[in-house]
């Protein structure tokens, strides 16, 4: 008993000694998922909007970015180097590949995902395909694609850890640290924020989420902070 | 005016939807297309505001061929209802009644005014439903709710597919009575479908009547029940023709003059004077413009054998039974 | 290109090397996916039952798929030190949360009414469990399991770092070397086993009466 209070005082005494370092860490780490993503959105946004017009194109898309998925990180890593050379390149375009699958799919599942009713009625009262888009589909699709983000960023920010070894800095570099000299306040505090991180994207996006759908009119169940959100905003 | 000139429309799995279709919807009247499911009225209707092409034939606005006319412009000043009315769930009501007028480029104040305008005219109070959405809404509001979209931006061609179906007969009746004033008032060309006759002979100036691919038969609803083309159309009528007449035949159509009997009789004070019906409640007195068959159920339930029509405070004629079944047989006073 | 054919040689004339990786790479996942099922299963069958249990359970699982697979396999250092056992505890941590969450749900997911019709029948909850909640359940817990299988097959390549064996080896010691023929033969055989456990699992979970398809949040390792 004791002893695990004095572990989790050195834990907190590991945090405060190096938090220079640490926020350093955090702050590369969010840069690179937010070069990545930066990158990844619009290409997966746009391919998620190009097989909407093709359903045997959908479903290769798809599969494709699904068996991209399943390829390890740190073999990614491995095919990339030789390309991209040691470092963020490499990682950024593992990454950017990684985020494709959820991306895609909620940007294709989103678009689809409008009443053909509503679609053949906007189309009734002369829009024009880009008037559609914008006025009947994206609408409808935009919180689907914000949950692809939301998820897409969650696993970056695991996988962004691996990249530390190529090079690219970040949280990963302080549990490579930690691995190597052992040292079990570095490894746990850093996985704390690692986590903490993922927790609190995961919590913002999904609030984005829900704003986007209570503006569509969709029923949300709504959280304290949806409501004082709604306050401040309205 | 809107022209069929031998259409067909051919989809592109091989489907022939509609064959060598020829009529004429004149200028603010109203056509009614009527058949069974799949029979081709809803691709008649896309032809309209070229959602499709003819294969064959031509399909004229005014005289001009639609092809000569771009789509989206067509579209704009073409109102639609739907069938499956295919409201806007992410906007507002105010919002789907906005599309086009927004489309079109209206001024905000414009536009606002306009919502309001509509809601009040389908009988939706704009403070409470031009905020909501449609998925709040009930079966019968959101078909208002598609029709004032329709009418929003004043078209000059209103296409409505269906737009009470869906309904229970109650809320249909009263949609399809409000619409009928509503009409009375616009001064548009509307196409209408329905798959029921009795929809169809209610709300038409004209009906087409559809087999599948088909036009059997295109007239006025008192023409079809009066000579009904061949065996499709009698049976599409059914065995209640004879009521279905009376119902779209007016009393001044069958009153015979007025005689002296009821005017010195009952004299014409009396006959103007709401009348006590069988139950005791009063109703008013005939007028030329009722239904043959009101007529007739107040003739069943009245002692008298011949009832005084007025207008404004005048008797202008009377009506017998007899005279209602001389005109079902077919020959008018 | 150049690289990428040099690394197809190299994975030729090194087959031995290769095949001996590939075989503890194989082991580790293997015995970690036993593990996690043997643990996982049952957990599953308490959670459902009890209703404590089960709110633990799926509040840890949520929090840990937010750590990353690196950060697991670190923690498994300070308690167990280097090498095999505890890259096989680090993976089997990993592995479990798919499995568990999936279960919970599948089991969750029984129609009510079913399990009710059961009741009525006078089976006993663990019969009940057993005949109906299970096979009904199948198709989403095999879902978890594929999950957990391509996940320890990717994660299995960070062991190396703990000093477990695998294919990481090749792949982080060509990184350190800048021999890319070695990373790249080391990647591919990987590769091909993570997307090749990945399709053929979801055939049979397609089988099964499942979609057989891809849930992104937990695949990528
Ligand atoms: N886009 C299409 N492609 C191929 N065939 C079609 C298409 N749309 C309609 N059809 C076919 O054309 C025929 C006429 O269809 P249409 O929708 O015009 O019928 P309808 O009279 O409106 O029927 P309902 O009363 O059920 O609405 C049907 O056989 C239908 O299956
Ligand atoms: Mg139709």
């Amino acid at each position: 008993m004791l002893s695990s209070v004095h572990n989790w005082l050195a834990y907190v005494d590991f945090a405060v000694e190096h938090s220079d370092r640490l926020l350093v860490a955090t702050l590369e780490h969010i840069e690179i998922i937010a070069f990545a993503i930066a990158i990844a959105v619009p290409i997966g946004v746009g391919l998620g909007f190009l097989i909407t017009f093709d359903d045997r194109l959908a479903t290769a898309v798809i599969w494709l970015a699904g068996v991209m998925m399943t390829v390890p990180s740190i073999a990614l890593f491995g095919l990339l180097i030789p390309y991209f050379g040691i470092g963020a390149p490499s990682v950024i375009v593992a990454l950017v590949l990684y985020t494709q699958l959820p991306v895609i799919r909620n940007t294709y599942v989103g678009l689809n995902d409008v009443d053909p009713a509503a679609l053949e009625a906007g189309e009734a009262m002369g829009m024009t395909r880009l008037q559609l888009l914008r006025r009947v589909q994206l609408p409808i699709a935009l919180p689907v694609i914000m949950a692809g983000v939301r998820n897409a960023v969650v696993i970056l920010i695991g996988i962004a850890t691996i990249g530390a070894f190529i090079g690219a800095g970040g949280l990963g570099d302080l549990l490579f640290d930690g691995i190597s000299y052992v040292r079990t306040e570095m490894i746990v505090v850093t996985t704390v924020i690692l986590s903490l991180l993922a927790l609190a994207v995961d919590y913002a996006f999904s609030i984005s989420e829900q704003l986007f759908r209570l503006n569509n009119g969709e029923q949300v169940e709504s959280s304290a902070t949806m409501r004082l959100l709604q306050r401040v905003i309205s | 005016m809107i022209t069929f000139e031998h259409v067909t429309k051919q989809y592109a799995d091989g489907t022939v939807a509609i064959e060598d279709v020829s009529f004429t919807v004149e200028e603010g009247t109203t056509t009614v297309l009527v058949g069974p499911s799949g029979c081709g009225k809803t691709t008649t209707m896309k032809l309209v505001n070229r959602l499709e092409d003819p294969t064959e034939g031509t399909v004229y606005r005014d005289g001009t061929p639609l092809s000569e006319f771009d789509r989206i412009d067509l579209r704009r000043n073409t109102g639609y209802v739907i069938q499956e009315i295919g409201l806007f769930d992410h906007m507002t009501v105010g919002e789907n009644i906005a599309t086009v007028p927004r489309l079109n480029g209206w001024d905000e104040d414009e536009i606002d005014a306009r919502i309001d305008e509509l809601l009040e005219l389908m009988d939706l109070p704009p403070e409470s439903y031009r905020e909501q959405h449609p998925p709040e809404l009930s079966g019968g509001q959101r078909q208002r709710v598609g029709v004032a979209r329709a009418l929003a931006s004043d078209p000059d061609v209103l296409l409505m597919d269906e737009p009470f179906g869906a309904l229970d007969p109650i809320t249909r009746e009263s949609l399809q009575d409000e619409f009928l004033k509503i009409q009375a008032e616009l001064d548009t060309t509307i196409l209408f479908v329905t798959h029921s006759i009795d929809e169809a002979l209610k709300m038409g100036d004209r009906i087409a009547i559809f087999d599948v691919g088909e036009v059997v038969q295109y007239d006025t609803p008192q023409a079809i029940l009066d000579e009904p083309k061949n065996e499709f159309v009698e049976d599409f009528i059914g065995s209640d023709r004879p009521l279905k007449k009376l119902k779209v035949t007016q009393v001044e159509d069958v009153m015979s003059p007025p005689t002296e009997e009821v005017a010195t009789a009952g004299g014409v004070a009396d006959a103007t004077a709401p009348v006590q019906s069988d139950g005791g409640s009063t109703v008013s007195p005939l007028e030329p413009t009722d239904t043959a068959l009101s007529a007739l159920s107040r003739l069943v339930a009245s002692e008298d054998g011949r009832l005084p029509v007025v207008e404004d405070g005048d008797v202008v004629g009377t009506v017998s039974d007899e005279d209602i079944r001389r005109s079902n047989a077919g020959d008018k006073p | 290109m150049s690289d990428f054919v040099e690394g197809l040689i190299y994975l030729v004339e090194n087959s031995d090397e290769v095949l001996y990786h590939f075989r503890g790479h194989l082991e580790l996942v293997v015995v970690a996916e036993l593990a996690a099922l043997a643990f996982a299963i049952p957990a599953s069958i308490l959670a459902v039952r009890h209703d404590r249990i089960k709110k633990v359970v799926l509040g840890l699982g949520n929090v840990g798929q937010t750590i990353p697979t690196l950060a697991i396999l670190a923690l498994a250092l300070p308690l167990l030190g280097l090498g095999f056992w505890p890259s096989i505890l680090g993976l089997w941590a990993y592995a479990i949360l798919p499995i568990i969450v999936n279960t919970v749900k599948g089991i969750e997911n029984v129609d009510e009414e079913m399990v009710e019709a059961a009741r009525g029948m006078g089976m006993t909850d663990w019969e009940i469990l057993r005949s109906i909640q299970l096979p009904l359940a199948l198709p989403v817990i095999f879902a978890g399991v594929r999950t957990s299988i391509v996940l320890v097959i990717g994660t299995a390549y960070l062991a190396m770092f703990i000093g477990g064996p695998g294919l990481g080896v090749m792949v982080v010691g060509g990184i350190q070397a800048y021999d890319w023929a070695q990373v790249i033969a080391g990647a591919i055989p990987g590769a091909l086993l993570a997307i090749g456990a990945d399709l053929s699992l979801s055939r049979i979970e397609r089988y099964l009466g499942g979609d057989g398809g891809i849930d992104d949040t937990t695949v990528a390792a």
